[in-house]
Parts: C-alpha cells; structure tokens; sequence
C-alpha cells in the first residue's frame, strides 16, 4: 500500500474515532457539579487582584482593560488565571486536552498525506515521449552524407561519412538535433553544406562544428553501436561533446 | 548573576518570537486589527479578511444546529470545492479527443501515482447530487421558502439545475460505452422540446411554406451535441461546458445565494 495513502487514512480514522469518543463520553455535569462550580470559580479568579472579578453564571469574565493591547498569547494566559479550568469532560481514557490533542494531530497529519499525495499527483509514473534508445536499420541502408529521416521522429542526424578526423577512418556519427546555443533546431542546407539555426542564425560544418552564431560550442553527438542483430543503435542518453574530448570516444563514432 | 528581587515575569522563547513577528510590518500590514479579545476586535477580524467576510458577523445560535440545518448547503459547497480542486488537477492528465479521452482515463488510474484522484472527482460529483437535493428538502420542510425568501429559492432552483448539468455533462468524459449510450438516451430528451426540438410539439409550426425551420441539424438538440450524433463534437462541447461555463455559472449563482441568505435576515430560525 501506498504510504502516503496509509497516512491519510490513517489520520481521518483517527479524527472520525476522537469525534466518536468526544460524543460519546461527553455528559452533561450532574446539578449538584454545576452548583459547586458557581460557587467556586469567582472564588478562585485571580488571587492576587485587589477585587475578584464577578462573572455572571455562563459568562466568561474577561476584562477588556486589563488585556488592551496584549497578543492573543497574553490574553489567554490572563483568562486562565481568572477562570481555572474545570475537568469537566468524563472520558475515562485521556482529558479533554489529550483528546484535542489527537484530534489536531490527526487532522495536521492528514492535511500534510493530502498535500503530499496533491503533489506526487503531479508526476506520473508512465511517459509517453519517444525512447532514448532505438535501432534505425543496417549501415548498407545509409549512403555518404547527412541524413534527415530520424530527425523529427528520434532528433537525431545521422552522418555517414569517408573520414572522420577523430577516429581517422570511415563510418556513422549521430548528431544531437539541439542548438548548442538556445536549444531551437537547426535546418540541414545540403546546397550550403551546413546546420543553420533560424532563431539566432548559429551555423555548423556537417561533423558538427560551430563556426558562425551565437553558439558557443560544437552539436552534442550520441552513442552509436552496432546492435546484435548488425542494425546501427543510438542511445541519446549517452552524450558525446567535442570540446571536452568525447567525440574521440569509440562508442561516439561507428567505423564501418 | 541572577537578582532574586526580578519580578518581570519570564516569557518564553515562542512567546517572544510571536510578539516579535505579530509587530513587523509585514503582519501588521495583512492583519490590520488587534487580537481578537473583545467584541469590536472580533468583528475587525471577519470584516477585514476576504475569506471570512463571507460569512456573517454574527450567527444566530440555530444557525449552527446540526439538527435544525444537516449541514447540507455547507456540505454541498464543501463539495463543490473539493470537485473544483480534484477537477482541475484531472484537466492536467486528460484531453477530450476520441483518441486520448478513454484511454487518458484508464491512465490516471494506472499511470499516475494514488490514481484516486479520479475517483475523488466521481464519488463527490455523485454526493454532491444528494446533498444539494437533501438541502433543498430541509429548505423545503422548514418553510425557509417563504417571503423574504423566495427569491433565492429560485437560485438554488436553478443551481440544482446547473449541478445536474454539470453531473450530466461530467458523465460523458469518460468515453466508455456507458457514457456514450447514457448521454445519446439523454440528449435524445431534448429532441422533444417544444418549438425548438426536432420532434417537439409546435416545431412542425415553424416552417415557411414548406421547408421546416427546426429540423435534426439545427435544434436544441444540434446546440448540445455540436452535431447530430454523440461524437466527437459533443464530448469537446461537454467538456468546455463542464470545466468552464457551468462552474463559472454555478460559481457567480453561488455568491448572490450566500450573499442572499444574510440579506434575508440569515438562515431561517426554528418553527
């Protein structure tokens, strides 16, 4: 079971079960209580005031001039000592307080579950994006250049090429269809040889390289092996990035 | 050292604390009113705060009797509340399409942490019809009808009507067999309104010569379903209907019901 769920349940039981106690234990005083109550609590109030405050029956005696401008705190504190607390709840388990007590406790704590449970609501187990990780045929099926297939399906570019300076031989790269710059797509020009970014006009050479824009550093490629049934895989959640020295990682280029 | 002849009571940290943050002018600018200890002070706090100043200043002691009143209006706004909050997280995971709506349904219940967020959303909707009914019964038999109440009997009139609109349209969302068919039985009634259904009596009247004004794709029945069968036309209508313009209806219906019942003189007293 859910733990968050548990604490909400957990906590309205408890709530639903103190109400039930309060209830149930909740008597009336017997006339003779009642009448000695009257007869004691102006008695008590405030021992060391020069003259009891008088309450009417029912009445709590608060004296607005002695707590002007006092906090609730203070007030509270005041009224205690004017009218002493009566154990007037017969629950043969806790007082009144305890009982209090548990109720807010329980009421707090299945607040929190709620506003926790609200927030978890918001991230989902199951994500409908496109995979990380797919295979897009055999090597044979690519010729030398850039290819745009898988660019708006898996945001990949994936370049066949005769050399690559990194691995000095033939073979794949996959190139990460994000702008290093703001993150928008560039658009492959074969007549001008090159990626061009329509927000900020950054450019760059087909192995990746920046060199006109705004972007500050080369495209990201992904990891790119061989499958066990021969087809080319990419793995986008693996990222090789040139200025840091990756792209001569072999996982980075595929030698065909 | 410590002087035995210091009277000055001690107040402890917390204490301290809380005068010191009471005295900011960051709380003395939201909370504009000394602390409630006397009557002038209590009634500073309702006024002075938009959530409480819905409700009234005073209560009458009947008022709060859980016999005289079943709590039923408070109940049902409780739940209004509760319906719009759990609604408005679903809105996040569904989309009214005949492609996603089924299927974004069995999602919040299989793909998305505690998926009783939905059944929250239902089991409220479905308590909400009974209690708005029981409070219009108590209102009933308590006579809380009569001059100078009558006028808002006729709003809760019609926000019993909006509520079970909002259940009806609600109903269809989750495009399952059970929706469509219920809502085709449904809005087929509306067919028979008169002059404006389809087959409504006195729609035949409406003619010029004889070509029929009110015909199967143009009358009431056209306006509710955005065509002329449930498809998809209908659930992108209920939808809207059922997420916007009936909440925000009921919503503006409530506050003059609420402000109406203290204008009135507050909630009715025992026979």
């Amino acid at each position: 079971m859910n733990p968050l769920l548990a604490v909400i349940i957990t906590g309205v039981v408890l709530f639903a079960a103190q109400l039930l106690f309060i209830l149930l234990f909740r008597t009336k005083p017997s006339p003779s209580e009642a009448a000695h109550r009257e007869a004691t609590a102006p008695g008590a109030a405030t021992p060391g005031a020069a003259t009891p405050v008088v309450a009417k029956p029912g009445v709590t005696p608060l004296d607005d001039v002695a707590l002007a401008g006092r906090t609730t705190t203070a007030a509270a504190r005041i009224a205690e000592v004017i009218v002493p607390r009566t154990a007037d709840d017969m629950s043969p388990l806790m007082g009144r307080r305890g009982w209090m007590g548990l109720a807010w406790g329980a009421f707090t704590a299945s607040t929190a579950g709620c506003l926790a449970a609200t927030g978890r609501f918001m991230f989902p187990n199951v994500l409908n994006e496109p995979p990380q990780q797919f295979t897009i045929g055999f090597p044979e099926e690519y010729v030398e250049g850039v290819d745009e297939r898988w660019k708006i399906r898996f945001g990949v570019w994936v370049v066949r090429t005769p050399f690559d300076e990194y691995h000095e031989t033939s073979g794949f790269y996959a190139l990460l269809v994000t702008c290093t710059h703001l993150g928008c797509t560039p658009n492959w020009l074969s007549a001008e040889n090159k990626f061009k970014c329509p927000c900020h006009g950054s450019g760059f050479r087909p192995t990746g390289i920046n060199f006109e824009g705004p972007a500050p550093r080369p495209l990201e490629r992904a990891r790119i092996v061989l499958a066990e049934d021969g087809q080319i895989l990419i793995d986008k959640a693996s990222k090789f990035q040139e200025e840091l020295g990756q792209w001569e990682d072999p996982e980075a280029f595929l030698a065909v | 050292m410590a002087d035995a002849k210091s009277i000055e009571p001690q107040e402890s940290a917390l204490v301290r604390a809380w005068n010191w943050l009471t005295e900011t002018q960051v709380w003395t600018s939201i909370f504009r009113h000394a602390a409630p200890i006397n009557d002038r002070n209590r009634v500073l706090v309702m006024l002075s705060n938009i959530f409480l100043h819905l409700h009234p200043v005073r209560l009458k002691k009947h008022g709060v009797r859980m016999r005289y009143t079943w709590c039923m209006g408070g109940l049902s706004f409780f739940l209004f509340l509760n319906l719009t909050f759990t609604g408005l997280l679903l809105m996040f995971y569904y989309r009214p399409t005949l492609e996603y709506a089924y299927t974004d349904i069995v999602g919040l219940r299989e793909h998305v942490p505690l998926g009783i967020m939905r059944e929250m959303h239902r089991w409220a909707a479905h308590a909400m019809v009974i209690t708005v009914w029981l409070h219009m019964f108590r209102v009933f038999m308590t006579g809380s009808y009569k001059p100078p109440r009558e006028f808002n009997w006729n709003v809760g009139v019609i926000m019993l009507f909006l509520t079970l609109m909002l259940s009806f349209t609600g109903y269809l969302l989750p495009w399952d067999q059970l929706a469509i068919w219920a809502i085709t039985v449904g809005s087929n009634m509306a067919r028979a309104t008169p002059f404006l259904g389809n087959e409504g009596p006195g729609a035949s009247l409406l003619a010029i010569g004889d070509v029929r004004l009110i015909h199967a794709a143009d009358d009431a029945r056209f306006a509710l379903l955005g065509g002329t069968f449930v498809g998809e036309g209908a659930l992108l209508r209920f939808y809207v209907l059922h997420c916007v313009v009936l909440p925000l209806v009921i919503g503006f219906m409530m506050a003059i019901h609420f402000w109406r019942v203290r204008k009135d003189g507050g909630i009715s007293g025992p026979l």
